[in-house]
């Protein structure tokens, strides 16, 4: 049975078309990853897929049941954190436990196994109140609450937004170390480097899905070759590029710029040369593997100019 | 108004925030020259948030020193507002007025002319190739253009110092980019900068950053020389290291 699987899912917000036609397999115990900016439709998405909303068209099943007649079901056998810590913050972190577990008629005893390496680090602040935590610690208690009914699928709305590098990456290790349990997890996310941390992932935008792919299978269907340039001034870098007759795309990244060339074959020499005679110095040129950003940009290079409607 | 030329845009020495027992801000010293890009790096909770509030005088520090934009930010916090810009973590326009309209709003209530006005919202949306959106309503922008706007109106009545807090964050790729030429040119027009945020490729795009952990600041230094102290390849790498090995150093446990 396939654990999510949308079809032609559409979502209407007045006349904004927050989901246009989408349609989504993931398969069990995949980490599977929803890519893509605010405004891409990656909330809506999972709202529906756990029965928070309905779709104004499309269908959608999860562990084979439909997400409108059987909702009932299909919520005892789902996790789901909210981008927005939802939890109570009058409780202990051991009373929201608790809590989640009563309401799901088992105990934190029964299912210690599943939340165990996540919820031991905050276990030593179980009488806590879970207002006084610190994000991080919020956000394993709020994990931990999702996972206590022992869930086939976890939906994991933006969990690491707002969040700083050490505790996204400790995020990061739990979900991985949650795949021996043959969870299903479907995680969104704005940062496009944590797709690298997925199984397979859905690169969204503007309510439409551009690409469903393993990283590594998108990476290599990105078509140009890429090249990054760097000279001590960056800033200088993107502009003399973009000046540039041949130039196609120019991104800064970190402190390298990625640059296409419209042309199919090129000379990275001629680039140099270009930018040593419009006064950049130390110009350093290679040819690398395109980043999941990179496939991004060039998948929605087309609607990077607001128009007004 | 114009003030002597100063060395530096931001002075602080041994600044300092406590809270009953807890010390928020814990003895930071730094400097940022005028028309630089300080990057302000930490983990949530390190303490960023308080000393940018104390930086923008809307709160008072324990102790310390700061100037900001040459003013004393325990005696001058009033006029100290009037030369610096502030842009929030939250998205802070008004959603049912036009992109000019809050330009001009926002112009109105740091006292510029009606004429001042005018010219600078042109100013600003034709520099940035902004001019297509001026008839537009905030709530039908999408977060990129809207924070896009929002750093504009920051940008209204010339300020000395503009503080960003988290501007990027969930913001498209290509337009992240494009808010981060904003703030390149900025800078190269004299303005300084003092930026937070999660994103370690933007840090690299900062001249120098600082780091936080715990309250305490615990470098200040340009990513390239932080790269090269520590053998690291990016920004991101030398943030786990820095923000890890402090924790491990000093026995932090989740508080």
């Amino acid at each position: 049975m396939t654990p999510i699987s949308a079809e032609n899912i559409v979502m209407n917000y007045g006349k904004v078309k927050a989901l246009d036609a989408v349609s989504l397999k993931v398969e069990k115990g995949e980490l599977f990853g929803l890519i893509g900016p605010d405004g891409a439709g990656k909330t809506s998405l999972i709202k529906i897929l756990g029965t928070l909303l309905l779709a104004n068209s499309g269908t959608a099943e999860i562990e084979g049941m439909d997400v409108v007649k059987q909702y009932q079901n299909i919520r005892r056998q789902i996790g789901y954190m909210p981008g927005k810590f939802s939890l109570y913050q009058d409780l202990t972190v051991e009373e929201n436990l608790n809590f989640y577990a009563s309401i799901f008629g088992t105990t934190l005893e029964e299912n210690y196994d599943l939340i165990k390496d996540i919820y031991k680090q905050i276990e030593p602040f179980k009488k806590r109140r879970a207002g006084k935590l610190s994000g991080g610690m919020k956000q394993k208690l709020a994990l931990s609450c999702a996972l206590i009914h022992k869930p086939k699928v976890l939906f994991l709305d933006e969990p690491t937004r707002g969040v700083d590098p050490v505790s996204r990456q400790d995020l990061w290790d739990m979900l991985q170390s949650l795949k021996k349990d043959n969870i299903t997890i479907l995680v969104s996310t704005a940062y496009m480097e944590e797709a690298l941390l997925c199984d397979r992932i859905s690169l969204m935008d503007h309510g439409k899905i551009l690409a469903t792919n393993s990283p590594d299978g998108l990476i290599a269907n990105f078509e140009k070759p890429l090249y990054a340039i760097r000279s001590g001034n960056s800033f200088k870098v993107i502009k003399k590029l973009k000046d540039y007759e041949h130039a196609n795309s120019v991104y800064p990244f970190g402190d390298w710029v990625h640059y296409t060339d419209k042309r199919d074959t090129i000379d990275p020499l001629e680039i140099k040369s270009y930018l040593e005679n419009n006064d950049t110095t130390n110009v350093e040129i290679k040819q690398i593997k395109a980043s999941v950003e990179d496939c991004y940009m060039s998948l929605t290079s087309k609607n990077q100019n607001y128009e007004p409607a | 108004m114009s003030q002597p030329e100063k060395a530096y845009s931001i002075s602080v020495e041994n600044l300092t925030k406590k809270f009953d027992d807890f010390v928020a801000v814990d003895k930071i010293t730094f400097n940022v020259k005028k028309g630089e890009i300080f990057g302000f790096l930490g983990a949530n909770g390190a303490g960023k948030t308080t000393a940018m509030r104390m930086l923008i005088g809307v709160l008072e520090p324990t102790s310390g020193k700061g100037e900001v934009a040459g003013f004393d930010i325990f005696k001058n916090s009033r006029k100290l507002k009037k030369h610096i810009g502030y842009m929030s973590q939250k998205f802070s326009l008004y959603d049912d007025l036009t992109a000019k309209e809050n330009m001009r709003f926002f112009g109105g209530i740091y006292g510029l002319t009606n004429k001042e006005i005018r010219n600078r919202t042109k100013e600003l949306l034709t520099h940035f190739g902004m001019e297509h959106i001026e008839k537009e309503r905030v709530s039908s922008l999408p977060l990129g253009w809207k924070q896009k706007l929002a750093f504009c109106t920051a940008l209204m009545h010339k300020p000395d110092v503009v503080f960003l807090d988290e501007p990027t964050s969930g913001v498209d790729p290509s337009i992240r980019r494009q808010f981060w030429e904003m703030i390149y040119e900025t800078a190269e027009g004299g303005v300084t900068v003092l930026v937070t945020t999660h994103n370690m490729d933007e840090a690299e795009y900062c001249h120098r950053i600082s780091m936080m952990v715990a309250g305490k600041m615990i470098t200040v230094d340009t990513p390239q020389n932080l790269k090269d102290k520590y053998k690291l390849e990016t920004m991101g790498e030398v943030f786990l290291h820095l923000a890890r090995g402090y924790e491990k150093e000093h026995a932090i446990t989740a508080s």
